[in-house]
């Protein structure tokens, strides 16, 4: 779980996986009952690596003959043609598509999202702190097919203005070049990926910063701290590890988001132009997949395809890692 | 700097519970006035009206008076965070800002005054730190964390943290009862020290801390659980630890209660 999240309340608590003295004990050892659990731990711990482990060679062993087959750059080309005897193909675009439209979630998300969890906790009075709070852990549950539908059917004819917006005031820049496509771009993807990530930004950094000590609360406001003084010197520094896994966990569901994805995308044809708008449309790794599931037909194919998975792999992979190293960091200083 | 504190006919409310009652002295500039009473009894509530900080918690209301020298704390016009500034608190567990440094937990309130000078606050933070008798043990490790200090350390911290905005007035809840006797000496030495600058109010438990470090003592009780406490009698210390003019008084002090 942990590995997933980047951190949890959990952490708190030394493991005995970890090497802690609770973990090696002597008073919970040799009694039956102390035995099974232990066991029983243990196990489910090693389950857990052992499967991320085998998810991994698994990929890598189906990925592996593709990739030698490839003519082309795999990280490099755009092409996408995995079948016949000359498969040619690479994942520039779609690693271009998912981080940037991630990106651009992200940048949305996390600061509206730790905004209103700081308005939920922090400012609101209590008659609509807890409804509010339910309300956002309701649309944290939303199927994310709901999302997609509601994007294409409503939501598009709000933001079409926006970009039109930028596109001709901020044209000048390579990222918000005009193009012609006016359906699924990146931009707009990353807004409706924004929405759907942000109960999940919301949430978890509503429960962190509910759990600030009053002790620190009432440090800053006895020095004269005004209420976002207190937030900023109390709540903020308390919640930070926790709004960093919450914003990795949304991370990482925005970068492998699939349904509403490739449902709103415009996917190019092959012979488009390419440039680095956000304007543009594209698709995913996820998205990718999902629109060509009918394909697998062939170790060939199907091993191209695992190869764009592995790169998504890897990519959630590194991400955890990061948040993980942040949070360690954060934790040294405060123990 | 230091002023005076006049408290008329003060009640406060948790919500509709009236937790202390009719409660009106005076706390005199440059000397240590001592609260005293059986747990539950409303010191620490009535503290915390003193410098606005009951507002802090849902439902906690006043009604009454409290002057400092004469301006009058719940004026309407009167903002509660430049009260707070004014009129420092150190509460019971020891609470330094725990992702800041040492130097950072005494710069803090300076900073939230907008003191920005690396100079001015090395030269504050050192003067608070002295201040609190904490200055040799830490000062070849400011930058290391705050909460890696040991309990009686964190607490001189916060007290250095608490002066170092030079406030008027100094509360301290019940300062020394998760603290060794050691540490205990080391801040009641401090509040001796500290007295001839500030008007300092300090809740204790401990009968022979009130009478060590205290001119005046307040004796605090309540009639039964759930009625409100009340202000049974204030006077120098000397006079209510030998010759209190209420029974009830000498009954708690002596340890003939309940
Ligand atoms: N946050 C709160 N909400 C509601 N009631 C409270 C709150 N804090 C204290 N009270 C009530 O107010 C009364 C006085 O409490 P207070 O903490 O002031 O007592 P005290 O004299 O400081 O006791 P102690 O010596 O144990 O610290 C008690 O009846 C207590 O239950
Ligand atoms: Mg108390």
């Amino acid at each position: 779980m942990s590995t997933i999240t980047g951190v949890t309340a959990a952490d708190e608590t030394p493991t005995p996986t970890s090497g802690s003295p609770l973990g090696g004990d002597a008073a919970g050892t040799g009694r039956l009952g102390d035995r099974l659990f232990g066991g029983l731990a243990t196990g489910a711990g090693g389950l857990v690596v052992a499967l991320v482990t085998l998810i991994g060679v698994f990929l890598l062993w189906q990925a592996i003959p593709a990739l030698a087959h490839n003519e082309a750059s795999f990280l490099t080309s755009r092409e996408w043609s995995v079948g016949g005897d000359h498969p040619r193909f690479g994942i520039v675009e779609l690693l271009w598509t998912t981080v940037a439209s991630s990106l651009i979630a992200m940048a949305l998300a996390v600061p509206v999202g730790v905004g209103v969890a700081l308005f939920i906790t922090q400012y609101a009075p209590r008659w609509l702190s807890r409804p509010a709070a339910s309300l956002v852990d309701l649309l944290a549950a939303v199927p994310s097919i709901v999302y997609g539908l509601w994007g294409v059917l409503t939501f598009r004819a709000a933001v079409r203005p926006v970009e039109d917006f930028l596109q001709s005031k901020l044209g000048w820049f390579p990222l918000f070049a005009k193009t012609g496509i006016s359906g699924g771009t990146i931009f707009f993807i990353g807004i409706v990926l924004a929405i759907m990530v942000l109960p999940i930004v919301t949430a978890l950094s509503r429960e962190v910063f509910a759990q600030t000590p009053v002790a620190h609360k009432e440090g800053a406001l006895a020095l004269g701290a005004t209420r976002w003084e207190m937030i900023r010197t109390s709540v903020l520094p308390f919640g930070r590890p926790g709004v960093i896994s919450a914003s990795m966990l949304a991370l990482g569901r925005a970068l492998g988001e699939t349904i509403a994805v490739t449902f709103i995308v415009s996917t190019l044809s092959p012979g488009n132009p390419w440039s680095w708008s956000l304007f543009n449309g594209g698709e995913t790794f996820a998205s990718r997949i999902a629109n060509n599931a009918a394909e697998f037909d062939s170790p060939q194919k199907t091993g191209a395809f695992i190869a764009a998975g592995l790169v998504l792999f890897v990519l959630t992979f590194v991400v955890n890692a990061i948040a993980r190293i942040v949070i360690e960091r954060r934790k040294a200083f405060t123990e | 700097m230091a002023k005076r504190i006049d408290v008329s006919d003060l009640n406060v409310y948790y919500g509709q519970f009236k937790a202390v009652e009719g409660v009106t002295m005076t706390v005199e500039p440059r000397s240590v006035t001592a609260f005293i009473g059986p747990s539950g009894c409303g010191k620490s509530t009535f503290l915390r009206t003193l410098n606005r900080m009951h507002e802090v918690i849902p439902g906690g209301r006043v009604e009454g008076k409290v002057l400092l020298d004469d301006q009058d704390l719940y004026a309407s016009d009167v903002d509660p965070v430049a009260v707070r500034r004014t009129i420092g608190m150190v509460f019971q567990r020891p609470n330094p800002f725990p992702t800041m440094s040492i130097y950072d937990n005494v710069a803090a309130g300076l900073r939230l005054n907008g003191v920005k000078g690396r100079k001015k606050l090395d030269e504050v933070v050192e003067k608070s730190l002295r201040g609190a008798n904490l200055w040799n043990e830490v000062k070849d490790r400011l930058n290391k964390p705050g909460a890696g200090l040991s309990g009686g350390q964190q607490q001189r911290l916060c007290i250095a943290r608490a002066i170092a905005v030079e406030p008027q007035v100094l509360l301290m809840d019940e300062p020394c009862s998760a603290l060794d006797p050691i540490s205990t000496l080391a801040i009641e030495d401090l509040i001796n020290d500290l007295k001839s600058q500030y008007t300092i109010v300090i809740v204790t438990h401990n009968m022979q801390q009130a009478a060590r470090v205290s001119d005046r003592t307040a004796f605090f009780n309540l009639a039964a659980t759930g009625k409100p406490g009340k202000l049974v009698e204030i006077d120098d210390t000397h006079r209510i630890f030998n010759n209190p003019s209420v029974k009830a008084t000498e009954d708690y002090i002596s340890g003939r209660f309940g």
